[in-house]
């Protein structure tokens, strides 16, 4: 599970999708869960981050859940015209756990991992 | 009668760094003009995609945010200008799916789509400059 | 060169008594009665006035409010109209702050020169006064016209509440006409409510809305997408066969939609979809 806390730049975000992915491959993870919860702002680059992780879980395997977009981000989004293909979002981590979970089949886990970047620029 | 003050601040856009900080400055203009949060995160998303394309198809450039005011309305107006290749195809580029090499994508459209006001002027080897105001509801 | 003319020049050179005048009368008209401190603060505003209209005059005689010579009259006048329409005062109190100018202005004008300066410079006069009158006028009532908006937009938030069908499920009855406006707000404290009860659907009920145009229907569909992104979803119940039409003919998608005729299916659809279920007990 990835909680995304900080108005990340470019770089950033492509760091924290190859982290991700190897952190898939490190743990044998069977789902990813992203909280954006915290996230303001979501633009067509965090988008298609989203969806990269999203697709290249799936290649490793695992299902990825995005949970908890604010509605400002929502409207944005729409507006924005972002297709935001292939990703599973629920309202809340809960909400995305149970969802992860009716994906698996009995004996799969889900490995959990907070993974918050010492390196990243504090939300002004 | 007063004079009125400086109403446009300029920021440099040389890295993704300073995509950050262009957003950070339109939100903060964008609350202490009383925007609701919705407008607030259109018209920071908005900046993000126009600072974005000025520093990856424009080689970097600078972005110029100013209050602006019609009669009674208040509104905000982002301006991103930059001194590279330009756009050969404009009306190409503002369609939704297309990408360069570089994949510039939804910006142009989906920034139009989040203003209430877009100009672009871009021509090849004569740089680009974007203008995209939000008023106040 | 822009020509003296004469009432630039008794702004500039009456100034004080013409201030003391002007007081007097707005005083003497005000349907109200003024505190020291009101009076301090229309003096203030009186003199700013006094000095930006000399001011103005002196560069553009010809009264262009639209030229740069009048912008900050302009501004002037329009914070003055804003306040006094947000505190509730009279178009007449209102605009009689620059009408009442005109009694001094020709008192003073009246004791100089031949016939035809005084007629020309009385129109000059009376044209700058009327036209700053009306444009006072003018913002007084789109700041009103803000404020009733303003009011109107709270009271519809407070009529259309949504409401908590289940657990799980939110329902939005719509009532009446929409306009662009007013569905945006709705729709945003929709998908607010959403976050804050964790319901993973709402139902969009929609039988009590006479008809549909574009924009309100994108605005629907618009909802519906944002609530998916969040992870929720959303039905609309209550789309009659006229509304189905317009919709077809507006040329809108609804494919992407879940729709039931009634709100009661929409409920029944929801709860499945939840994975709740009502059973009846029998009755003893």
């Amino acid at each position: 599970m990835v909680s995304i806390q900080v108005d990340m730049h470019d770089r950033l975000a492509l760091t924290l999708q190859d982290d991700l992915t190897s952190q898939i491959v490190a743990q044998g993870a069977h789902g990813v869960l992203i909280d954006i919860s915290a996230l303001e702002m979501v633009d067509s680059f965090i988008g298609r981050m989203l969806s990269n992780i999203a697709n290249m879980s799936r290649l490793l395997d695992a299902e990825t859940v995005v949970v908890g977009m604010q509605p400002s981000v929502a409207i944005t989004l729409v507006e924005l015209g972002m297709p935001m293909r292939g990703i599973r979002t629920a309202l809340d981590i809960e909400k995305g756990m149970l969802l992860l979970r009716s994906e698996e089949f009995a004996s799969a886990s889900v490995s959990e991992k907070d993974a918050k970047d010492d390196d990243a620029v504090p939300n002004v | 009668m007063t004079m009125p003050s400086p109403t446009s601040d300029i920021y440099e856009i040389r890295d993704s760094e300073d995509v950050v900080v262009v957003r950070q400055a339109v939100r903060r203009q964008a609350v202490s003009l009383g925007f609701n949060l919705v407008d607030q995160t259109k018209i920071v998303t908005a900046a993000s995609e126009l600072a974005r394309n000025t520093l990856i198809h424009g080689g970097g450039g600078k972005a110029s945010v100013e209050i602006v005011r019609n009669g009674l309305s208040t509104g905000l107006k982002l301006t991103f200008a930059d001194e590279g290749p330009g756009i050969p195809d404009l009306e190409l580029a503002m369609r939704d799916g297309y990408t360069t090499k570089n994949g510039m994508g939804l910006g142009l459209g989906g920034a139009k789509r989040l203003s209430n006001e877009f100009e672009i002027d871009s021509a090849p080897e004569k740089g680009t400059r974007v203008a995209i105001t939000r008023w106040k509801a | 060169m822009p020509a003296k003319n004469r009432l630039s020049e008794i702004l500039a050179s009456h100034e004080a008594d013409l201030l003391q005048d002007w007081l007097a009368l707005q005083k003497a008209s005000a349907s109200r009665k003024t505190s020291a401190a009101d009076d301090k603060v229309t003096a203030s505003l009186s003199r700013e006035f006094l000095s930006g209209l000399r001011d103005a005059m002196q560069s553009d005689s010809s009264v262009d409010l639209q030229t740069q010579a009048w912008a900050s009259v302009r501004d002037f006048l329009t914070n003055l109209a804003q306040s006094r329409a947000k505190s509730g005062y009279t178009p007449t109190e209102t605009a009689s702050f620059v009408f009442s100018l005109k009694e001094p202005l020709f008192n003073r004008l009246s004791s100089s020169g031949d016939q035809a300066t005084l007629a020309k410079d009385v129109w000059t006069t009376t044209l700058a006064l009327d036209r700053l009158g009306l444009f006072t006028m003018e913002i007084y009532q789109k700041t009103r016209e803000q404020v009733i908006d303003r009011q109107q937009r709270e009271l519809l938030e407070l009529s259309t509440p949504v409401v908590r069908l289940w657990e799980n499920v939110l329902a939005l009855p719509l009532i009446g006409t929409l306009d662009s406006s007013r569905t945006q707000v709705v729709m945003q404290n929709l998908l607010e409510a959403i976050v804050s009860t964790r319901s993973d659907i709402a139902i969009i009920d929609i039988t009590g809305v006479p008809t549909v145009d574009t924009l309100v229907a994108q605005h629907l569909l618009k909802t519906v997408a944002a609530a998916r992104l969040m992870g929720a979803d959303c039905i609309i119940s209550g789309i009659r066969p006229q509304i189905a039409q317009t919709i077809i003919h507006l040329g809108v998608d609804l494919s992407e939609v879940s729709t039931k005729a009634t709100m009661a299916d929409a409920f029944q659809l929801a709860l499945k979809r939840t994975g709740a279920t009502i059973t009846t007990s029998k009755a003893k």
